[in-house]
Formats: C-alpha cells, sequence, structure tokens
C-alpha cells in the first residue's frame, strides 16, 4: 500500500511525468495542449445532441442510427477515439435503458465528450447494475413500474448512447432549437429530456 | 465494480468542466501519449489502471490515470518509479541526485491494423437467441468478464463485430481476436429473487461463453 511518506501530490506527478517524458522527446508541450483543447472546447454532449435532434425530426436518419449508430454519427461529422464502434439505445415511454462501464469508464467520447464525476464514481458502477431503479431515482427520475429497465455494462469496444424520448409539445421546435433541450445525462440514460 | 457494496450515494448530476483543474487535463492527455509511446496497447493502459494500488486506485479519477501511465511505462522500460518520485521532489525543492533511466524492453505485438475491430474467416459459435452460461474465470490478469457476470446463464441478443481479446493483447501475449456477443441476463438471474426487476445487458467475448441445451 502507499504510505503517507509515498504520496506525491497529482499535480506534481503529472508535471514529473510531463517534464521526463518531454526531455526524452515522446511527448511534446504542443500535442499534450491540443488534446486538453479538443476535449474542453470541441468533443462533448453538444455533438450527441445534434445527432438527437435530427434523430427526432428525419425517421429516416433515426433509421440509419439504429442500425449502424457509427455510421449515422459520422454522417454529422463525429468520430474518433472511443467512437469505433457505437451502438443507439433508443428509449420509449415502455422501455428505459441505462448505460455503465463497471470495469473502468468507457463512454462515446464523439458524442458525449469525456464522462462526467459521476460516472466514474464507484457508487455508479457498483450500484445500477443491482439496484438501478433506486440509483435513477437518487438521480431524480422515478420511472413508473410500467416501465421495463435495460442496463447496459460497455465491457467491448462497444460504445452505447442512448437516444431518448422526444418530449411532448416540442412539435414547432426547429433541429437546433431541440438539441438544446438534449442533455447529456438523457443521452447515458439517467435522466429525461424535459419539455422546454 | 458491479454489485459491490459500500460505497454510498452516487453523486447529484450537475454540470461540470471536463477537467477541474489544469492537472486534470494534463494527466488525461499524459495518458493518451504515454499509451502512444509504450506500444499503442488501450488494454496494456486498463489492466495498468486495475493495478493501481487499492488507496489510489479510489482517490481521484485523473490521479489514477497517472499512476497507471507511470506503471506502463516502468513496465516497458520508459521510464521508472525511481524517476519520477526523484523528478517530483526535485520539482518540490528537494535536491535528490536522479536515477539513470532504465532500458527500454518495449514489448512488440504484432498489429491486425488500427482500432480493434477485427474479421475472423472462423464463424461465430452462438447465434442471437442461445441461450449461454458464462464461464467461472479466475485470471490473475485482465479480463472484460465482470465478477458479477460469472457463472450466470443469458440470452445472446445480437452478434457484435469479433474485437481483439483483452485477456491476452493487455499483456502484450498476442491480438487473438474474438467474436463478441451482446448477452442478456435477467435481474433475479444476477442478485437472486428478491432482486430489483431489470434486464442488463453487456457484451462478452467467445472464450468466456458455452452453450446452454
Amino acid at each position: 500500500m502507499t504510505t503517507a511518506a509515498d504520496h506525491i501530490d497529482p499535480a506534481v506527478r503529472a508535471e514529473a511525468l510531463a517534464s521526463l517524458l518531454i526531455e526524452r522527446g515522446l511527448v511534446d508541450q504542443a500535442t499534450m495542449d491540443n488534446f486538453i483543447k479538443t476535449y474542453e472546447q470541441s468533443v462533448g454532449p453538444m455533438n450527441g445532441a445534434k445527432v438527437v435532434a435530427r434523430a427526432w425530426t428525419d425517421p429516416e436518419y433515426a433509421d440509419r442510427l439504429l442500425a449502424d449508430g457509427t455510421a449515422a454519427i459520422a454522417e454529422l461529422g463525429f468520430k474518433g477515439p472511443q467512437g469505433e464502434h457505437i451502438v443507439v439505445l433508443r428509449n420509449t415511454p415502455e422501455v428505459h435503458h441505462v448505460v455503465v462501464c463497471t470495469l473502468c469508464s468507457c463512454y462515446p467520447w464523439p458524442v458525449l465528450g469525456l464522462p462526467p464525476s459521476w460516472y466514474k464514481d464507484p457508487s455508479y458502477r457498483s450500484r445500477i447494475v443491482r439496484e438501478p431503479r433506486a440509483v435513477l431515482a437518487e438521480f431524480g427520475l422515478e420511472l413508473g413500474d410500467d416501465v421495463a429497465i435495460k442496463v447496459v455494462d460497455s465491457s467491448s469496444e462497444v460504445r452505447y448512447m442512448v437516444l431518448p424520448v422526444r418530449p411532448a409539445g416540442t412539435e414547432g421546435l426547429s433541429e437546433s432549437e431541440l438539441a438544446a433541450l438534449v442533455t447529456r445525462d438523457a443521452m447515458v440514460g439517467v435522466a429525461e429530456v424535459a419539455a422546454p | 465494480m458491479g454489485g459491490r457494496q459500500g460505497f454510498g450515494h452516487v453523486r447529484p448530476l450537475t454540470a461540470e468542466p471536463p477537467f477541474a483543474e489544469p492537472w486534470e487535463g494534463k494527466a488525461f492527455a499524459l495518458g493518451l501519449l504515454s499509451i502512444r509511446a509504450a506500444g499503442a496497447n488501450l488494454h496494456a493502459f486498463r489492466h495498468a489502471l486495475e493495478r493501481v494500488p487499492p488507496g489510489d486506485y479510489l482517490g481521484d479519477y485523473y490521479d489514477r490515470w497517472l499512476h497507471a501511465s507511470q506503471l506502463m511505462l516502468a513496465d516497458s522500460g520508459i521510464l521508472s518509479a525511481e524517476q519520477v518520485t526523484a523528478r517530483a521532489a526535485r520539482l518540490s525543492g528537494s535536491d535528490v541526485p536522479e536515477p539513470e533511466p532504465p532500458e527500454p524492453h518495449k514489448p512488440d505485438m504484432p498489429s491486425g491494423g488500427p482500432g480493434n475491430l477485427r474479421t475472423l474467416d472462423t464463424p461465430p459459435a452462438f447465434a442471437v437467441g442461445d441461450r449461454v452460461r458464462t464461464a467461472d474465470l479466475h485470471t490473475s490478469g485482465h479480463t472484460k468478464l465482470p465478477g458479477y457476470v460469472r457463472r450466470r446463464t443469458g440470452t445472446v441478443t445480437a452478434v457484435r463485430q469479433a474485437e481483439v481479446f483483452p485477456d491476452t493483447a493487455a499483456t502484450f501475449q498476442g491480438e487473438n481476436p474474438q467474436h463478441c456477443y451482446a448477452v442478456e441476463f435477467d435481474s433475479r438471474e444476477l442478485w437472486g429473487a428478491d432482486a430489483e426487476q431489470f434486464r442488463l445487458s453487456i457484451d462478452l467475448f467467445e472464450p468466456y461463453l458455452e452453450k446452454v441445451t
């Protein structure tokens, strides 16, 4: 076990590793900065929200998305690491999907970005596969007894994204207005999309 | 982690930036670049994450990444733990000597192409609708068969594309691609008669499964 004497502050450990690797020419600062900037600015749940809004407004796109998530998502320009094989799970009033990675923190980066803290926590990873209804209720999502729950554990290179139910009263909204309603949490399946 | 008890309530759903502090972004980038430097083997990185000592594993998420990167780089002889400790001490103001770098011994594993999806000549052993039972597997290495679905019976609901087999790839023993299946379990098969009623789907590789007739 690590003792207090061995403890290195993570910021210092990061700096130590970075400086050693940069000296060896294995890492360069510009590439590091570029990775950070990409996941801070360009890749995030706003991408997945566009996919969902397109599927809500274009039934043929929705069919393609459910048949081959990777290809349909690439149509909107989203691909890259952790998106080699994306499967989209359609939620309905009868069936609610919720996604987890019990072994690590696998997550569909191209459409959702990097996972939030709660997704990586031991509490979520241990409990959602054992008592999903209780966990969803803790998050504030109370599902009726008539709704079947399907929990999906991401244990291979397949990455999962939930296509949430389109809320009632949104018939007049444009695709971009719809995208603005879609949340990260709804695309993991721990929330529903609320009507505006 | 599946089914382990004692971790308490889930954290509330709040908006948060991808990296709470600058060092987290650095740890993320270093993770990706360390994977590249140590043989471009994502499975080896996941295996390293699993070997982070429990106390550190359960701490900060991106600190876990730093520990795993360091382990993976040490495995390849790119950097030693002693070098990192010495550099960290120097960055904190101690005038300790820096040890020599280790002898590189980066493992080499033939690659069947980019990524992890593969095409197999042999047909899949199972089809949609087949009942399958999971193995009683106790590995000391890496596996993608979580403890909570071992020795359980479920139903194949999809045949996925074949993939590099993490159990051998994680230790550079070869890509050894395998067919992969979505297998669905009833919650009561996993957690007993009093369990909440739901279904659980998980992707499992062919060597983990045998057909129930």
